[in-house]
């Protein structure tokens, strides 16, 4: 498994990247290739450049900005699940990253990497949707933020122009008593999720006042679903309430079937791992 | 025509021109000739490439050699020190943890990246541990017990310095 | 010393396994070694309208390729099978050629159509995307029950309905009249699904052509080198068979997959002698799931008959054997002489009948796979009688004490004769059951069941209770049932000039420790340290002729023909012995590696006779200098290990999700060199079984398109899928091979399926669910318990 010719470029800033990207048409960005080398190695894939910027120092980092944290879009998974500040703050994604892959993935592939490739299965999105995070991406017209909700249009396509560059992930620091998980549903062979699923939870004396739900591996695109959080909002967390909302789950999508689970399989997953989330919260 | 690169593999130093295709698994043997990282699929899920590249396990399959320039890399070869066993490998021949010994180098390199995360892991802490890693031979048994004794004999080794 | 037989010594071989020093066939680098990519059919039935190799050709660093025109002009007609099987009515089997590159029209996806040499690997696949190939794609025929139907498509044009043959074993008449009288028969329809072998290696294959001494060498991932050579010099190339050796050192993991003679050997060896340079090929693991040959595929009926004591009466069997494009090296015996033969089992069932339709399909050749035959017999069985005792209300355990066959050591008793063919050599059945029931804690963990179920718990628990033929030989026998090849073993002791001893054996190991099991027999036995013996395989230029590794024969054949060797080296031994002591050879015992005078401590050691033998200036007149034997052995039947089985395992009532939570197994497999071994024999062999139960199984669409071959589709069994093992043994010794072995490489493959299948059926007998067609993936279950939880017998 040997990919198609390409020339390697090494950017040292992000800047560069742009410009790089800029004068080379069919170039492909590089973090940790954890998606791209794959379909390259099947020569699915064959951009003429690629350009690695997973050196360049701004991308690499955590860090806490005002009331968000701010990911780089370098991060591997597993520095994500060993971060002290992402344990404390803001655990459903340290609980999230350790289920991507297997160790071997997590050490190298990135945050940005998988995002941008936007595998419908792929573990980050669910957690990014209910977790509101923004993507921050940056070309030649300068950085622009764009909501998690938006930025995933389809299968492995994103908001992301061909020029830009996904940088990193800006996440609103959530409220100090609100509670998350993330639960999946794992494809025995790939390790991918055929349901993942996030939920991000606020309670106020027993009664939710702030929910967000979202799948993972269950549609062509990773997303919120409106309907389980409205039908738990204001209520409390009981086995009534949670089962009358998970009935609601993956409801009025286009849900996804394959060899490993049909679509009425799948959703009715996402049913039971939306009940096992809630029960575990 | 070639990058070049600097790599430092089981502590000896390399210069070399590479292909910007050329993968770290292929780079590490067909041109250092270190055999014993093995290639068993084309999706990045068997694991008998992986290494360790700056201290963390790797699958060398899905990394481009360029990608190494400037790291550290571990591969089997480079595991005993002075023809002293690893108490990983000491662990495998003890207890039986391979049989035709393909899969073996991936899962020390696997075992090599838990252990320094986690001394004392649980039986199902090794198996999780061990995803990315396939063994057709064992059923595993042998290769949990294999790490297990490792980890103990580790631990006993820092304790007795 | 101590005996070293049945001590758990540490393997030789390890060494150079976990330092990296293992030498498998892709790590062979030749000088001049050239790389060859092959180009194969995305179509499973299409003819080739149009190639053109000009573009790859003028690519620079490409060296040669060839087409399948260039293999036909060059008269090489295709790789043979091994075994011949007739139809019922006495007709030969049909037998195409498997061409090593197709001309004309493909019958598989992955059957080979180019081949493109170049200097690196990666500019043989550059090159190969510059040939040009055109199809006209055909109707393909991809299950066998449809193949078989009037009007489906054809595989090859001289077998009418697909059918390679149509087999038969047993008495239907007497078969028919048991069932007719039956007071209650359990009848079943299953698949056993297509697996892929998935030896993590991927096969390797290096043509090398020296022109100065006009030989070849093959550098091949083979559990069969002697075989590969004889099928390839005489059947494919038409080579001189002593001017090819065939080199297979290390190979990492086999399953049967490595056994089969393939094109890719005969094509790259061919290759390099028209290129004058080595030819290397290594499949990629899609590759592999392609062209390695495929395990199991059997839809079958069966049909197993009780009195009202639940004694059974008779067994009705038809099956219909999926063999895929071509005939493989072992195709025709699976489904035959290594099922039908096995229906016995372990019970006294006197009157039995199979018949077994073999059939042609346009996807990958099936053959040999971990238990080859034996699975789907005992998997067919075990079935039946879980599911005879679940309709006639009775303990599965006691319905099989019931029928076991009674204990027969095979010298103080005759063996045991079977309804289909065989002789079973020794067998004492009710203990391995009556230890795993207590191993498992039968009685507390039906409670536990029971408790379970009021809260909800599905617990299942599964039995099976196998018997297996393995040590695959005689001869004479498997020759009358249809064999090409005698299935004897080479053992040579050359015992060296200091008493070392180096032992050439033509068996061969890819993980079972070969190096060491032998190694004990040899130290044990002549009484000298293990570190004095080097056992040498899997090299057709220094091993005598040799049938390999396969059928879990490798003890109980290859390692009597070693015994046969020492047997004859301490013969000989003793002479000169005798002659150093001035004694007579009567009054000499040879024990702890020397002779000693009886009764006196007059003695001379290993070391001192070997030195004798080959500086003999002290030496019996007419006696022959050297220590050096040779011996073939062919026993004088099957060995047949047995043993049961009990999974445990846990259904998850929400999404279907089962998880093994035990599995408890108590073997017999004869006597035991190395219980070590033996134990990781049976650890792999149950990951396997398992796996097939719950995880694996190759995907096909209508179209003949394989949906699964990569490991992000198809679904291998890892750490976290099973549990630690609970295994013991019992010991009835095999009767008839010296070390009273019997073989332990597919023992737990072949009991394990069925346990694992009966205990979900068993965890899901409250919803009235009789059969899942396996592997039992999560959605299967689910829809299952769903269906039935609409519709009625939901009781608890």
């Amino acid at each position: 498994m040997i990919p198609n010719e390409f020339e390697y470029l090494r950017a040292g800033s992000v800047d560069e990247a742009i410009s790089l990207l800029q004068a080379h048409e069919d170039a492909k960005i590089l973090a940790g290739g954890h998606s791209l080398i794959p379909v390259m190695k099947l020569r699915l894939n064959a951009p003429a450049q690629l350009i690695d910027i997973s050196r360049v120092p701004e991308l690499r980092s955590i860090r806490e900005e005002g009331n968000t944290i701010v990911i780089g879009a370098c991060v591997t998974h597993q520095e994500i699940a060993s971060s002290e500040l992402i344990q404390s703050k803001l655990p459903i994604l340290a609980e999230a990253a350790n289920m991507i892959g297997d160790v071997q993935v997590r050490n190298m592939g990135t945050i940005g990497g998988s995002l941008a490739h936007a595998d419908p299965a792929a573990d980050w999105p669910a957690s990014m949707l209910a977790t509101e995070a923004e993507i921050i991406v940056k070309g030649p017209n300068g950085e622009r933020s764009i909501a998690a909700s938006d930025f995933f249009v389809g299968l492995f396509t994103t908001m992301l122009e061909p020029l830009e560059i996904l940088t990193g992930i800006r996440i609103p620091m959530p409220a100090t008593h609100s509670k998350s998980t993330y639960v999946k549903f794992v494809q025995p062979a790939s390790r991918f999720a055929i349901v993942g699923c996030a939920v991000v939870l606020e309670k106020n004396n027993g009664h939710i006042d702030n929910i967000k739900v979202a799948f993972t591996g269950v549609s062509t695109k990773a997303f919120r679903d409106v309907n389980v959080e409205n039908a738990l909002k204001g209520k409390s967390l009981d086995a009534t309430n949670i089962a009358v909302a998970a009935e609601q789950a993956a409801e009025g999508v286009d849900v996804l079937g394959d060899h490993f689970a049909s679509n009425e399989y799948r959703k009715h997953l996402a049913k039971v791992y939306l009940k096992r989330a809630l029960n575990s919260l | 025509m070639g990058i070049p690169i600097h790599v430092n593999v089981n502590s000896k130093s390399y210069q070399r021109e590479v292909d910007a295709r050329q993968l770290l698994v292929y780079f590490l043997r067909d041109e250092l000739r270190l055999t014993g990282t093995h290639v068993g699929c084309d999706t990045s899920g068997c694991g008998a490439c992986t290494v360790i590249v700056d201290g963390k396990a790797v699958k060398s399959c899905t990394m481009l050699a360029v990608q190494a320039d400037g790291a550290h890399i571990t591969t089997i070869e480079g595991l005993a020190e002075n023809d002293a066993l690893h108490p990983l490998q000491e662990g495998f021949h003890e207890e039986h943890g391979l049989q035709c010994g393909f899969c073996t180098p991936g899962m020390i390199m696997s075992a090599l990246d838990l252990l320094g995360k986690n001394p004392n892991p649980s039986e199902t802490e090794i198996r999780h541990a061990l995803e990315g890693n396939l063994c057709r031979c064992t059923g595993y048994h042998n290769i949990v017990r294999a790490i297990q004794f490792a980890a103990a004999k580790m631990r006993e080794e820092v304790t007795h310095g | 010393m101590a005996s070293m037989i049945g001590q758990p010594v540490k393997r030789i071989e390890d060494k150079r396994f976990i330092t990296g020093q293992g030498k498998y066939t892709d790590d062979v680098i030749l000088p001049q070694m050239t790389h060859a990519y092959i180009l194969r059919s995305p179509f499973a039935h299409a003819t080739i309208t149009h190639i053109d190799v000009s573009a790859a050709l003028a690519m620079e660093g490409v060296v040669a390729v060839f087409t399948g025109k260039d293999i036909a002009e060059a008269g090489i007609g295709g790789v043979p099978t091994g075994w011949q099987v007739n139809f019922r009515t006495g007709e030969t089997m049909k037998e195409p050629p498997h061409p090593l590159l197709v001309k004309d029209k493909v019958r598989f996806m992955g059957d080979a159509v180019a081949i493109v040499i170049a200097e690196t690997k990666a500019l043989a696949k550059d090159a190969a995307e510059l040939v040009e190939i055109e199809y006209e794609e055909h109707e393909p025929a991809i299950f066998a029950a449809q193949a078989i139907q009037d009007g489906a498509p054809l595989v090859h044009d001289d077998a009418p309905n697909n059918l390679c043959f149509d087999w038969e074993l047993g008495d239907q008449s007497a078969t028919d009249a048991a069932l007719a009288n039956a007071y209650h028969i359990t009848t079943l329809e299953f698949e056993n699904q297509r697996l892929a072998p998935n030896a993590i290696e991927p096969r390797s294959a290096i043509g090398h052509y020296e022109p100065g001494t006009d030989k070849y060498t093959l550098y091949t991932s083979t559990q069969n080198p002697h075989l590969v050579r004889l099928l390839m010099t005489a059947f494919v190339l038409g080579l001189p068979e002593h001017k090819v050796r065939v080199v297979s050192s290390d190979v990492g993991g086999g399953f049967g997959s490595k056994i089969f003679h393939y094109i890719e050997e005969a094509l790259v060896t061919w290759c390099s002698g028209k290129i004058r340079r080595p030819v290397k090929w290594t499949a990629e693991r899609s590759e592999s799931f392609m062209t390695d040959a495929h395990g199991r595929d059997h839809h079958s009926k069966a049909e197993l008959g009780f009195d009202k004591d639940g004694k059974v009466l008779g067994l009705r069997v038809k099956t219909v054997a999926n063999l895929g494009a071509y005939l493989s090296t072992f195709a025709p015996a699976v489904p035959t002489y290594l099922y039908g033969t096995l229906l016995q089992g372990l019970y006294s069932t006197p009157a039995i009948y199979v018949n077994v339709l073999g059939v042609f399909t346009h996807t990958t050749p099936v053959d040999a796979y971990r238990g080859a035959g034996r699975p789907e017999a005992t998997y067919l069985l075990e079935r039946l009688f879980d599911n005879a005792a679940r309709e006639m209300n009775m303990d599965p355990a006691e319905l099989r004490f019931k029928n076991f066959i009674p204990p027969f050591d095979g010298i103080n008793q005759p063996g045991y004769q079977t309804q289909v063919a065989l002789q079973y050599d020794s067998g004492n059945y009710e203990p391995v059951l009556k230890r795993a029931l207590e191993m498992v804690d039968y009685e507390n963990l039906r409670k536990e069941q029971e408790e379970g179920r009021k809260n909800g718990k599905l617990i299942g628990i599964g039995f099976s209770t196998y018997i297996e033929a393995c040590g695959i030989a005689p001869s004479a026998v498997v020759g009358a049932l249809g064999a090409r090849a005698g299935l004897y073993e080479h053992g040579q002791v050359r015992v060296e000039p200091t008493g070392k001893v180096t032992v050439f054996t033509g068996s061969h190991s890819h993980g079972q420790g070969h190096e060491t099991t032998f190694a004990q027999i040899v130290a044990d036995k002549l009484g000298i340290p293990m570190d004095h013996v080097n056992i040498v395989h899997g090299d057709t230029e220094s091993t005598g002729f040799g049938m390999g590794t396969y059928g879990s024969r490798s003890l109980a054949v290859g390692g009597s023909a070693i015994v046969k060797s020492i047997e004859k080296v301490i013969e000989k031994g003793s002479k000169i012995a005798a002659h150093l002591l001035e004694a007579s050879v009567d009054d000499l015992e040879f024990a702890e590696g020397k002779w000693t005078i009886k009764g006196t401590d007059r003695s001379v050691a290993f070391g001192e006779v070997s030195l004798t033998a080959y500086v003999p200036h002290n030496y019996p007149a007419g006696l022959e200098p050297g220590l050096d034997f040779s011996s073939f052995y062919d026993p004088a039947n099957f060995t047949y290990p047995f043993g049961a089985h009990i999974a445990v395992v846990e259904v998850d009532p929400e999404t279907g999700k089962v998880t093994l939570k035990r599995f408890v197994a108590c073997d017999d497999v004869g006597n035991v060199v190395n219980p070590m071994i033996v134990d990781g024999q049976i650890h792999g062999g149950l990951a396997q079984g398992i796996s097939q139960a719950l995880l694996e199984g190759v995907v096909y669409d209508e179209q003949g398109q394989l949906l699964n071959g990569s490991y992000m589709d198809y679904t291998m069994p890892r750490a976290d899928d099973l549990p630690m093992f609970e295994i013991e043994r019992k010991v009835t010794p095999c009767p008839h091979n010296p070390l009273g072995v019997k073989g332990a490489g597919e023992a737990g493959t072949i009991g394990s399926t069925p346990a694992v299948v009966n205990a979900v059926l068993d965890a899901l007998a409250p919803f009235g669910i009789k059969d899942l067609t396996m592997p039992l993936t999560s959605e299967k279950v689910w829809r299952a318990m769903q269906q039935k939880s609409n519709g009625h017998t939901h009781s608890k």
